[in-house]
């Protein structure tokens, strides 16, 4: 028989499910679970600065590891201020468990001091969610937030355990056993069959993979299936580094800022493969107007995602792995030697233009001098504007799980505390932040988390002084009429990196500034690198919100 | 102003669906809340626990239109939710309600 307070049986119950580093901030309400965690040998805790930098900091592991990392809250503001960064692991189907602090079981109801409604308040935003009425439930509860955290489309749980839960001792024979995911969905041979089919049978055929195959871990499979079927593959945000963008079959990002010939090519393809991807807004456009002339494969594990946007020819629910092992004997090897020197025609008349590439003080330059400087093996994050588009054109991403970015919610301050995440689940690697000043802005108390755990995090800030893509809009959409777009007063980010405990090195005034960044790059320890970036520099091409793909700007 | 939409009038089809969910509070949160952020109108909601209380049956009153199918997979997506069975508007369950909202 085994005896303990629901705080301790909490802290076991992650031991065993293998968990060695939360993040997060205490508070009243999770007071005895952090007491219980103070004295517990095996996990780490990460002290944030804000819950949101915590949320970001386990989705950061997250994103690195696959497996549902853990962060942490106290009631009311701790629980609201976390939202945001559970929401991002929504849309983004990144497997995380929340486990916050409540009020005491009778002061539910009653407007306690910090009390805020967080089961209430997250059911729109998690997978699933617990309030834990006992502490006995924290056996089946606690696995229960890990397994459906992992099985089938990843997302993140909440679990809120009011503060005289967490000290209510609990008996018990045994452990329950340790959570492993849900079986994988039964294949549907008949569906994979005709796919297979389609495949063979057309003559222009794309394959557009989604975030589904970094999660499912099917990018080599995914290479092999365009390799054998001769198929030019385009990337989601999501999906950049499933294959290698070097590869010859690689035709890129699709979609808002794609290239103009990515999109040309999808324009005119017969049939769409779509694997682990979801039809979003930003990659597809004006959903009727999307590859008119194709007929359309969709692979998703969740079934709710087919038919959603688009109609699919063969909709097949399944495991992105699973699917592409099935079908990939019953798919023909095609040259398509006609189809893909058009595509490598379409390739030389319409590239993406990156002007002033050689300068490692413009925008494309400092992303490929940032390249330049390390191996396949450094993660890449990044915040949400202006540089997140550039570096999704011009980094040349190499690997699945290489980069890290908020595509579905669009979070700005989802950077720094993310590439904080990457580096506590992954010490061996560089992990390089691209932000830009708008957005470091949003989470910068993060950087004393990153000065006190002294990681190996280079934060590299394109500072153009104000919301970029926000001025971008208004000068391309609003008729050139800028408003709360452009900062008034500049900030000096190499004092705020000082003040903070950081090392900062500025490109602005360097001698030779590819030198000094690559420097910057390869001594250890966390550093932020600034470099000053026009304003007028915009991210081209640019299809207008609501408007086809076929309609890009630039 | 707020806009009333008949959607009797504009001729579409209701359906009763019929919902067997894990009975504990929060759970006509999660399938409620489902329904009023896709902005698809439930138009009568019934639910009473089973025998054995350790679930309940849901029986919702919606209007087909094109979105009902992913409503449905939005649904069975549910953690709590078990099964969901879907029945033409002409199921008894709401048509002998209808004496008590005359």
């Amino acid at each position: 028989m085994k005896q303990m307070t629901g705080a301790e049986l909490i802290v076991r119950l992650l031991e065993r499910q293998g968990i060695e580093t939360v993040c997060g901030i205490p508070g009243g309400a999770i007071l005895p679970f952090y007491d219980a965690i103070g004295q517990c040998d095996t996990i780490r805790h990460v002290l944030a600065r804000h819950e949101q930098g915590g949320g970001f900091m386990a989705q950061g592991m997250a994103r690195v590891s696959g497996k549902p990392e853990v962060c942490l809250a106290s009631s009311g503001p701790g629980a609201t201020n976390l939202v945001t960064a559970i929401a991002d692991a929504k849309l983004d189907s990144i497997p995380m468990v929340a486990i916050t602090g409540q009020v005491p079981l009778g002061m539910i109801g009653t407007d306690a001091f910090q009390e805020v409604d967080t089961y209430g308040m997250t059911i729109p935003l998690t997978k699933h969610n617990f309030l834990v009425r006992d502490a006995a439930e924290l056996l089946e509860v606690i696995p229960e937030a890990f397994r459906i955290a992992m099985s089938g489309r990843p997302g993140p749980v909440l679990v809120d355990v009011p503060k005289d839960v967490q000290c209510q001792l609990v008996s018990f024979d045994d452990y329950p056993p340790v959570a492993a995911p849900d079986a994988l969905p039964a294949l549907d041979l008949a569906a994979i069959e005709k796919a297979a089919e389609m495949i063979n049978a057309a003559e222009q055929p794309v394959l557009y993979l989604g975030g589904g195959v970094i999660h499912s871990g099917a990018s080599h499979l995914a290479v092999t299936l365009a390799e054998q079927g001769g198929l030019p593959t385009t990337m989601t945000l999501m999906a950049l580094g499933a294959m290698p963008i070097d590869h010859p079959l690689s035709i890129g990002m699709l979609g808002m800022h794609g290239a103009r010939y990515t999109n040309y090519v999808l324009e005119e393809s017969d049939l769409l493969i779509c694997v682990g991807a979801r039809f979003d807004d930003r990659a597809i456009g004006k959903a009727a107007e999307f590859c008119p002339k194709a007929k359309i494969i969709h692979v998703d594990i969740d079934p709710a995602e087919l038919h959603k946007i688009k109609t699919a020819h063969v909709g097949i629910t399944g495991d992105v792995t699973q699917v592409i092992e099935a079908l990939l004997p019953l798919v023909q090897v095609k040259l398509r030697k006609r189809w893909l020197s058009h595509v490598a025609s379409l390739k030389d008349r319409f590239p993406l233009a990156m002007p002033d590439a050689d300068n490692p003080r413009s925008h494309y330059g400092l992303v490929h001098a940032v390249a330049d400087a390390l191996d396949d093996e450094a993660v890449i994050a990044t915040d949400v504007g202006q540089h997140q588009m550039w570096v999704a054109q011009a980094y040349p991403f190499r690997r699945p799980r290489q980069w890290l970015t908020s595509g579905g919610l669009g979070t700005m301050g989802f950077g720094l505390p993310t590439a904080i995440g990457a580096a506590l689940a992954a010490p061996e690697r560089t992990v390089v932040c691209f932000t830009g000043d708008g957005s470091l802005k949003m989470n910068i108390q993060e950087m004393a988390t990153l000065a006190e755990e002294d990681l190996n995090v280079k934060i590299v800030l394109m500072n153009n002084n104000s919301l970029g893509l926000v001025y971008q809009q208004q000068t391309l959409f609003y008729g050139k009429r800028p408003v709360a777009s452009k900062y008034k007063r500049a900030v000096d980010f190499l004092k705020i990196a000082e003040g903070f405990g950081l090392e900062a090195v500025n490109l602005d005034t360097a001698d030779n500034p590819a030198a000094t960044l690559a420097e910057a790059l390869q001594r250890p320890g966390p550093c932020l690198i600034h470099c000053s970036i026009d304003r007028e520099e915009f991210v081209y091409p640019m299809v207008p919100p609501g408007a086809a793909n076929t309609e890009m700007i630039g | 102003m707020s806009m009333v939409i008949d959607r009797e009038a504009a001729g579409l089809v209701k359906v009763v669906l019929e919902l067997e969910v894990a009975n504990h509070a929060g759970v006509m949160s999660h399938i409620c809340g489902l329904f009023a952020r896709r902005a698809f109108n439930v138009e009568g909601i019934l639910c009473m626990p089973l025998p054995d209380a350790t679930r309940s049956r849901i029986w919702l009153l919606v209007f087909e239109d094109q979105r009902l199918e992913q409503m449905i997979k939005q649904v069975e997506k549910l953690e709590d939710v078990i099964s969901v069975v879907r029945h033409g508007a002409d199921h008894a369950v709401f048509e002998r309600l209808e004496t008590f909202f005359r």
